[in-house]
């Protein structure tokens, strides 16, 4: 597409045909469209928003330390806990890598059926990603949890499945979903010449879609990627109601530890909030980063 | 209806199918009064979070630097931290926090009191600011993607300021708005599954009770699935045919 | 059956096409002898670059036939991969691969559709992409090249199938007027050359000089047709002459 320029720096792809319209009404109602083909808002993270979580962290722990009498301080306690906090993180991260993998193998393959020539494939998945992008996470989660059964017997050995490992299938269901409608996109914004020219210089769909179609797709692949990555990151603490060991669980299991002072409430989440920032940061930052690269080139 | 009831039973005889919440009168009136709740949430919300929207595009063309930083704030946060967790501090501290400071406004139950606002209204209130921290922003795009010419061109045809905008400014910023906030909505309707973790009894909550007391889950997930997949699939029928009536000619399809 | 050079390299017989209601070809018939050059002209919308698409069996024909060296196009049974190293077609919107080099878009085809040992890929891709004057811009990408030479990078991709006849859709109508004549210079020396030449355009003087034969066609059918100086300067029937007086 043609790219004209309106004012210094600003670039859009549409020229304004309306004058009515200023073109951020192109912008807005581009982005919009943005959102529902990637079945999220892009997370746009500030670096000042983890320095507001930081002073929060700092003011309550400060009140409740100026406030406390002959108790222990809290952060005397939040120090005590940090490891335990952390190793419930380093759970949440492990999800994470791992529904992502997994959402992402299938997303691909359910994203490809989604562009096949056979009809019958075609809907059947369509259907499936409909299917799972528009359902709840919870309810997915929680399907997986109670239905997958806690230990599977193969041959006389017994294989027990944690609770950990159903989140990572319950969490990687959406990311499938989700991700199959962002390969489905992105092939489908490849202009038709490129499919006609392969046609006509004889390569086969298949080697069409790997060679040609496919190539191209994947920058346009990447920030969404990311970005659905992040999404996740921040999302794995809801399997904490079904009670899986991550970090949630053991913020509450420790201030439990510590008889639910109500004073330890604010400095434990703005602690836990501010881990889980310092870790989606760089990656929403980036995805952002690379999203600007990819407009200049394509 | 009541051989439909009785069918339902016969299928659980025979077959094991157990869709108890169907021939059985207390669990239907339960699975009735969630799906009424969940819709309910969801309706609630829908406009609290569009008045949070529109007080809050305003806010932000404010005069006063406060009050455009304060909105600004609320913004961030809202957009950028897990709904769970704005549930879980709306309920637990600010709730808690109003109740033991003797602020919450109470009222009498039938013999004993109890505090105006329970899980239900927290849930509105946090989902509310949740999807009004992204309204806001639609909003004010919408607004500002209508240009100053266009106010002047109304009011050169004797069009007051007020008029202007409510006859050329915020039409067509609602039709520029329009598809984002469907976007939001629809993801609202997920949203309202979270309540499930302050004891609201929604759709989530009471499925899950009625496949404790019934020992039926697959069953109730079948359900659960058909009830949000539904909801939600007729609501983006009907935006899509919103939509479509409402498009800009000449701006996207 | 066998093929001589004495029958057509591309024979059309009756050919009918509609998209849903809108009928855009009407009964087209003409043969394209080995080494030929025909063009087809005509207002927009007149259905010649359908016709030219579908000797390339990119769009279905609803009734007729069209053969190249004597096969059947529109035969189900037939391998499109003959027919397609047989048949190079260039586009309107070159539709080079932006993400490889223009040396590589050449070379595909060949290393993965035919086969062909690599090395002696390159070698051939080196010449053609030298013979189309674009030497020194094997590594470019198509998005640092010019309209037109993109437009030269798709010729030459064509040609590295070493096809029996070209297709030329529209090849110079979305590019700048200063590049047009480079991408003509182009398919002036193919043409001498010998290469047989299909060519719906817009540029008239071109077609006067290079062409062999001339075809108008208006609503889907062939309202005209000739060699360019009995076609410029003596057309006959009322809409040509409408059509010529505009663009002359």
């Amino acid at each position: 597409m043609k790219r004209c320029r309106m004012l210094t720096g600003v670039n859009t792809t549409a020229p304004t045909r309306l004058p009515v319209l200023l073109p951020s009404a192109a912008a807005t109602i581009g982005a919009a469209r943005r959102e529902r083909h990637e079945g999220t808002f892009r997370l746009n993270l500030k670096l000042w928003h983890g320095g507001a979580l930081l002073l929060l962290l700092l003011i309550f722990l400060g009140v409740a330390e100026a406030a406390n009498g002959t108790r222990e301080g809290p952060w005397a306690i939040l120090w005590r806990w940090k490891w335990f906090v952390l190793q419930g993180f380093g759970l949440n991260l492990l999800i994470s890598f791992l529904a992502m993998a997994l959402g992402t193998v299938a997303g691909a393959v359910l994203g490809l059926m989604q562009v096949s020539l056979l009809a019958p494939v075609r809907t059947s998945s369509w259907v499936v990603t409909q299917f799972f992008r528009n359902s709840p996470w919870l309810v997915l989660l929680f399907t997986v949890m109670l239905l997958l059964p806690f230990e599977i017997e193969i041959g006389d050995t017994v294989f027990p499945i944690p609770d950990w490992t159903k989140a990572v299938i319950g969490f990687s269901l959406p990311i499938m979903a989700n991700l199959s409608e962002v390969v489905r996109g992105a092939v489908i914004s490849i202009p038709s010449g490129q499919w006609e020219s392969s046609e006509s210089l004889a390569f086969s769909r298949r080697q069409t879609i790997w060679m040609i179609i496919l190539p191209q797709c994947f920058k346009r692949m990447i920030p969404p990627w990311m970005n659905w990555y992040c999404i996740l990151a921040m999302a794995t603490p809801l399997c904490s109601i079904m009670g899986v060991e991550e970090s949630v669980t053991h913020v509450s299991q420790a201030m439990a530890a510590e008889d639910n002072r109500p004073d330890l409430l604010t400095p434990f989440y703005s602690f836990l909030l501010l881990i889980h920032f310092v870790y989606t940061y760089p990656i929403a930052r980036w995805t952002i980063s690379l999203e600007r690269k990819f407009a200049v080139k394509l | 209806m009541e051989a439909f009831f009785e069918w339902f039973r016969a299928l659980y005889e025979q077959s094991g199918w157990n869709f108890v919440f169907i021939y059985e009168q207390y669990e239907r009136e339960r699975f009735i009064t969630a799906m009424w709740t969940t819709i309910k949430l969801s309706i609630y919300c829908l406009l609290f979070s569009l008045v949070v929207g529109v007080v809050g595009a305003w806010a932000q063309g404010a005069k006063s630097a406060i009050v455009r930083n304060v909105m600004a704030g609320y913004i961030q946060v809202f957009r950028n931290t897990p709904p769970l967790v704005q549930i879980l501090f709306f309920y637990f501290v600010l709730g808690t926090g109003l109740d033991r400071a003797g602020l919450m406004p109470t009222y009498d139950a039938g013999g004993y009191l109890e505090p105006m606002l329970g899980a239900f209204g927290w849930a509105v209130i946090s989902l509310s600011f949740f999807a009004g921290a992204f309204n806001v922003e639609i909003f004010r795009s919408g607004i500002e993607a209508v240009p100053e010419s266009t106010v002047e061109a109304a009011e050169a045809l004797g069009y007051s300021r007020l008029m202007a905008y409510i006859y050329v400014v915020l039409p067509l910023a609602f039709r520029v708005s329009l598809p984002a906030l469907n976007n939001n909505l629809v993801n609202l309707i997920k949203t309202t599954t979270l309540a499930y973790v302050i004891a609201v009894p929604e759709m989530m909550y009471t499925a899950n009770q009625i496949w404790s007391d019934n020992v039926n889950v697959p069953e109730m997930m079948i359900v659960l699935f058909i009830f949000y997949v539904g909801l939600v699939a007729i609501l983006v029928y009907f935006m899509h045919k919103w939509e479509h009536a409402m498009r800009i000619p000449g701006y996207g399809t | 059956m066998a093929w001589d050079e004495s029958q057509p390299m591309v024979s059309i017989n009756d050919v009918h096409k509609s998209f849903g209601e809108l009928k855009v070809l009407n009964g087209v018939s003409f043969d394209v002898m080995k080494r030929e050059v025909i063009c087809i002209i005509g207002p927009s919308g007149s259905g010649k670059s359908t016709l030219i698409r579908c000797v390339n069996a990119l769009n279905t024909i609803d009734k007729g036939s069209i053969t190249v060296q004597g096969q059947e196009v529109h035969d189900p049974k037939l391998d499109k991969l003959e027919l397609r190293k047989k048949v190079g077609m260039v586009f309107q919107q070159y539709n080079l691969f932006p993400h490889k080099t223009a040396l590589e878009n050449v070379m595909m085809a060949p290393t993965h559709v035919l086969k062909q040992d690599k090395a002696e890929v390159e070698e051939r891709a080196y010449k053609l992409i030298k013979k189309v004057r674009l030497d020194g811009k094997e590594r470019s990408y198509p998005g640092e090249l010019s309209g037109g030479q993109q437009q030269r990078v798709a010729i030459a991709r064509s040609l590295a199938m070493n096809p029996d006849v070209m297709l030329f859709d529209e090849v110079t109508a979305a590019l700048d007027p200063e590049t047009v004549k480079e991408v003509l210079v182009t398919i002036q020396e193919l043409a001498e050359d010998g290469m047989t030449c299909m060519l719906v355009t817009h540029e008239m003087g071109f077609a006067r000089e290079l062409a062999d034969h001339i075809y108008f066609t208006d609503r889907g059918i062939i309202v005209e047709h000739g060699p360019p100086v009995t076609f410029f300067t003596d057309a006959k029937d009322p809409r040509t002459k409408e059509f010529l007086s505009q663009i002359l």
